[in-house]
């Protein structure tokens, strides 16, 4: 009984982590950029989602959509408004454009939580669900809410996996990540490939944002633990590698609903992190990390 | 370093000493107080910029050297009644074998690893101290009866002189052989390697040096306040605030951190009345500076005065 519901609720958990990192780590894998303004985006789209159809009554499938929209536009400012103009900026050397990216996202994901938290208080907010209702799963009384969080998730990085391995623009994606030089020498505008994933990161955080705000729900509070727990996922499964932060996602998922349910949900986070110390420190690179 | 002592940096700073150190004369008390504060923060603030700007170690968790320190102290101080310069000594030496602990994963691994093993620190330090409540005090806080003085004029000039002796010793270090094999190895440590200097020495000695001012800084930082919690010195956005300051003065310089650190508590102070928006504000000033002027304050105007 109580194994089937660590088994459900562990496995929703860890394909919203799974969502949420998928995009962090595909950043990273093409431009070698860790981006820590990305709590803060998936904070922005679940509160807009949640404003537009709580304030706004423009209905749940609407809300959805303006938060997902909303984190694209984060996401596309993230990278015109900070990331390439450290990475274009002459003043700069270049083996320190890495702190800077860090530190100025990191700057401008705060800039994010206090708008936030100006025009929408700190108040933790919960996204009216797209699906309301309870079944019962092997005994275990579970929200369809959560079925729908665990299969949308899944979906979503299906067809993440079809864009990246089976269209032009993925191969290019793909093939940006591997070699760089390479792939400007064939003729691809690099400047393009980022926008392109820039755009699907958006998608992929936006996605996440919102079914974070329906199943758990979120506050301006919230920026930091997310911006961390994608991180950590991201290093702990090898960064910028994809099918590694999908087994570290599960991993985590299962580690902390076991932790929760087991021990005490105030302990929830400290297996996961002791975790990850102990891999740091045997497989620096990380599980499935190239270096 | 001869030169130092006949260069312009050393006379302004100077004069900035000694004008500081006259404040508590004319100045009120809510502001020698604030600056008190400051004055702590531009120790975190320098210790930082050692370990980064010189050894080149991303560290996103200054706050888990200040926090043992500051918790160290508070706690020998609260719970077992020691008296008060035993438990800052103990607490800079808690801090020390902190910064061990914490270096060991930097001989292994680099950069954004590095940076997520000392965030990694800080959410675990984080985490104990709400789990061992009975000890810590939690998420409260921990009331700490003894204080160094009362006397607000007394608790600057102590802030003011222990940060001027830090600086002095930091810049001095910073301008050190030390620190030039140092600034060496954090750019490229196979090249430094191969000329014969011994790298974990020295990012040994880095981290032993800026955990000792860190903790230091933090246990003063706890018997001034009377308190220890998670949200004045173990918070990640405290931690951020000192890698802020650090950026913003300058990295490379050692004293600009300071003067970051100062910058960034006076300007939010001055901002108060903006109320929510004030933390906006500092962080989109501390962006701008970042993208338009990367070598932050000191480093703008010693360019300017290095090409005039």
């Amino acid at each position: 009984m109580r194994a089937f519901q660590i088994l459900i609720d562990g496995f929703a958990i860890s394909a919203l982590y799974a969502l949420g990192a998928t995009g962090f780590t595909l950043i990273f894998g093409v431009s070698g950029v860790l981006n820590l303004s990305h709590g803060a985006i998936m904070v922005a789209a679940a509160v807009a989602a949640w404003a537009a159809a709580s304030i706004f009554n423009v209905g749940t499938y609407a809300g959805a959509l303006i938060g997902v929209a909303v984190a694209l536009v984060a996401a596309f400012a993230t990278y015109f408004a900070v990331v390439k103009p450290i990475q274009d900026s002459r003043r700069i050397p270049n083996e320190e454009k890495e702190i800077f990216v860090l530190t100025g996202t990191l700057l401008w994901g705060i800039m994010i939580q206090e708008v936030i938290a100006y025009f929408f208080t700190n108040n933790a907010k919960t996204v009216l669900p797209i699906v309301e209702g309870v079944v019962e799963i092997l005994g275990v009384r579970t929200p369809k809410n959560e079925i729908f969080t665990a299969i949308v998730c899944c979906l979503v990085i299906a067809l993440l996996w079809l864009l990246v391995n089976r269209t032009r623009t993925g191969k290019a994606v793909l093939a940006a990540s591997m070699n760089p030089r390479g792939v400007t020498l064939l003729g691809l505008e690099l400047t393009n490939i980022y926008v392109v994933v820039w755009a699907i990161y958006g998608i992929l955080a936006g996605i996440a944002g919102v079914l974070l705000g329906m199943f758990l729900g979120v506050s301006s509070y919230s920026v930091g633990p997310l911006t961390a727990s994608a991180f950590s996922i991201v290093v702990l499964g090898g960064l910028g590698s994809v099918s590694g932060s999908l087994i570290a996602a599960f991993v985590v998922g299962y580690l902390e609903t076991l932790t929760a349910y087991l021990v005490s949900p105030a302990y929830r986070t400290i297996p996961a992190l002791l975790l990850l110390v102990f891999v740091m420190y045997i497989r620096p690179q990380g599980l499935l990390g190239r270096r | 370093m001869s030169s130092f002592f006949t260069s312009r940096l050393f006379f302004i700073s100077l004069a900035l000493v000694v004008i500081a150190a006259t404040l508590p004369l004319y100045v009120s008390g809510y502001v020698l107080g604030l600056l008190t504060v400051a004055f702590y923060f531009g120790v975190f603030a320098m210790s930082w910029d050692l370990l980064f700007g010189f050894a080149g170690e991303v560290n996103f968790g200054p706050t888990f050297l200040i926090g043992v320190g500051a918790y160290t102290a508070g706690i020998l101080n609260a719970q077992f009644g020691w008296s008060v310069y035993p438990c800052i000594v103990l607490g800079a030496l808690a801090s020390v074998i902190a910064g061990l602990v914490l270096a060991l994963p930097a001989l292994r691994v680099r950069g954004p690893y590095f940076g997520l093993t000392t965030l990694v620190a800080v959410l675990m330090l984080q985490n104990f101290i709400v789990v061992f409540a009975d000890l810590t005090g939690g998420e409260i806080g921990l009331t700490i009866p003894d204080v160094i003085t009362i006397n607000a004029g007394a608790n600057y000039w102590i802030a003011l002189g222990f940060m001027t002796i830090s600086a002095a010793i930091l810049y001095g270090l910073s301008q050190s052989p030390i620190g030039l094999v140092l600034q060496a190895s954090g750019q490229d440590p196979v090249q430094a390697g191969a000329l014969g200097f011994n790298i974990v020495k020295h990012k040994l000695a880095a981290f032993i040096v800026s955990a000792f001012f860190s903790g230091l800084s933090g246990a003063l930082l706890v018997f001034y306040f009377g308190t220890a919690s998670v949200g004045t010195v173990v918070d990640v956005a405290v931690g951020v605030n000192v890698i802020v300051s650090a950026v913003l003065g300058g990295r490379r310089t050692v004293l600009g951190a300071a003067l970051g650190a100062i910058f960034l508590i006076v300007a939010g102070e001055f901002l108060r009345p903006t109320g929510e928006l004030a933390t906006f504000i500092v962080s989109a000033v501390a962006l701008l500076v970042v993208l338009f002027f990367p070598g932050g304050f000191l480093g703008a105007a010693l360019s300017r005065e290095a090409r005039s």
